[in-house]
């Protein structure tokens, strides 16, 4: 589904790899490494250059907005332009059921987004990507800021999501979430993508 | 019209009050007396160099030397923008931006404002078509220089948000909307405080200078109200264009938020 060739910008070397639809790839490395200059660039976000197709249709065919709703980008810090919650959302109270399954306390709504803890403010900003039906996400540590419990709820969603033939991409600093949640492991150091086992593999 | 002329020695009274003031801040070792004589020296000297190159095209009536001095003019205000720029865009393109949203803006007013409403005889007469568009271009230009400091220093403040809603989908003008406004908003602050306070809070220099002239109160005002309006829309015009420009700048054909176009980055 999401094929990249040669992908490459400053601070990351060229870089190739296949995600197929309902696939996740986990990426890990050390920080400063890489990891969110290739999310962004996967989210064209940021000059780049090579070649990324979806469904085989080359990225520069398609309208650089549109291209964004189905190749979803969730940072780790996510941004919010309003403090009002439901106006990041297209219909809030559609969002009821998934907010409650992961955990979000029905009043979020009725404070501002500033009031919110980081780690709500991380699973809304989750809803608020899928919201838009993306056919492959990109996530920067979705479950940097939760305990076991929500983190678990989280992994749920998504992998619900994936049975339906979402594509993962998910970088996560937690070897254990890595082999929970991915069928392929990448290791990026010093902007160099690597299949982990490789990695394993010279380190043995 | 009874109009009271002050000669040489009127002058030299109210210099004599500078002086006064300037032995004053001696006297209480102030240290301002300096600045205050150099700076009086100086206003002297411009307006008095102004005074003769009016009267000059004044005399001549020209299109040609008073359409340079108007360039002149625009082109001083350009460069005020620009060194009003604080970590926005690259000197050059502020430069680019400010001059030629000003010089489409304050052009349109003024030559609007001369062929339909004064009506002078021939309708570039220097005595109406440069005072008229020295008082639009200083408002457009301040305008024009908050409202891309405003844009540029949002973009930055807010890139979160704005890339948030890039990466739903939005456009870039839908990304950009939110500073968009707020950029317009702070450009058009002055003039409309200026529309609102007007008579209240202020009287306007060029109705007092009128009223000072002998014209009477009523006809003083109505000039005033004509420029403000032409001041208003000269503002708007300007900001507008600059500030879309700068949005246009900001962003590229990709959709994307470009920062590292902004000085200092």
């Amino acid at each position: 589904m999401l094929t990249v060739a040669n992908l490459s910008r400053p601070g990351l070397e060229p870089t190739s790899f296949e995600l197929a639809a309902g696939a996740c790839i986990a990426l890990r490395g050390p920080s400063g490494a890489g990891k969110t200059l290739l999310l962004r660039a996967l989210a064209d976000l940021d000059p780049n250059e090579g070649d990324v197709l979806l469904d085989g249709v080359p990225r520069d065919r398609i309208p650089a907005p549109l291209w964004r709703r189905r190749v979803g980008y969730v940072p780790a810090e996510p941004g919010w332009w309003s403090e009002r919650l439901a106006e990041h959302f297209q219909d809030w109270d559609a969002q009821a059921g998934p907010a409650r399954r992961l955990k979000i306390s029905p009043s979020a709504a009725e404070r501002r987004v500033s009031q919110l803890s980081t780690g709500e403010r991380q699973r809304l900003a989750l809803l608020r990507a899928l919201e838009h039906r993306p056919e492959v996400l990109l996530l920067d540590e979705p479950t940097g800021p939760l305990d076991e419990e929500t983190t678990a709820a989280v992994e749920a969603l998504l992998r619900e999501k994936q049975s339906n033939g979402l594509a993962l991409f998910w970088v996560t600093h937690d070897k254990r979430q890595a082999e929970r949640v991915a069928d392929r492991s990448f290791w990026i150091d010093s902007g160099r993508l690597r299949e982990a086992v490789l990695e394993d593999a010279r380190k043995r | 019209m009874n109009y009271i002329r002050l000669d040489t020695w009127d002058l030299a009274l109210a210099a004599l009050l500078l002086l006064g003031v300037a032995a004053l801040s001696l006297l209480l070792q102030l240290r301002i007396e300096r600045k205050l004589l150099l700076a009086g020296l100086r206003c002297a000297l411009q307006l008095a160099l102004v005074g003769l190159v009016l009267t000059k095209l004044f005399e001549l009536v020209s299109p040609w030397w008073t359409g340079l001095a108007a360039l002149a003019m625009v082109l001083f205000a350009g460069r005020e923008i620009m060194a009003r720029q604080e970590r926005g865009f690259h000197a050059l393109w502020a430069y680019g931006i400010g001059t030629s949203a000003m010089l489409m803006a304050a052009a349109l007013v003024t030559v609007f404002a001369l062929t339909t409403q004064v009506k002078p005889e021939p309708w570039y007469d220097p005595r109406y078509a440069l005072p008229l568009l020295g008082m639009i271009l200083g408002n457009t230009m301040t305008g024009i220089a908050l409202g891309l400091q405003r844009l540029t220093e949002g973009a930055r403040q807010q890139r979160a948000g704005i890339e948030a809603l890039l990466c739903l989908g939005a456009t870039r003008r839908k990304a950009m909307l939110p500073i968009t406004r707020q950029a317009l908003t702070t450009a058009l602050m002055p003039i409309i405080n200026a529309l609102a306070a007007t008579g209240l809070v202020s009287l306007p220099g060029m109705m007092t200078g009128q009223i000072l002239a002998g014209v009477e109160p009523l006809e003083a005002v109505k000039y005033q109200l004509m420029i403000m309006f032409m001041i208003a829309g000269g503002t708007t015009l300007g900001a507008v264009t600059a500030v879309f420009v700068g949005v246009h700048r900001l962003t590229d054909n990709r959709d994307r938020l470009r920062l590292d176009r902004l000085a200092g980055e």
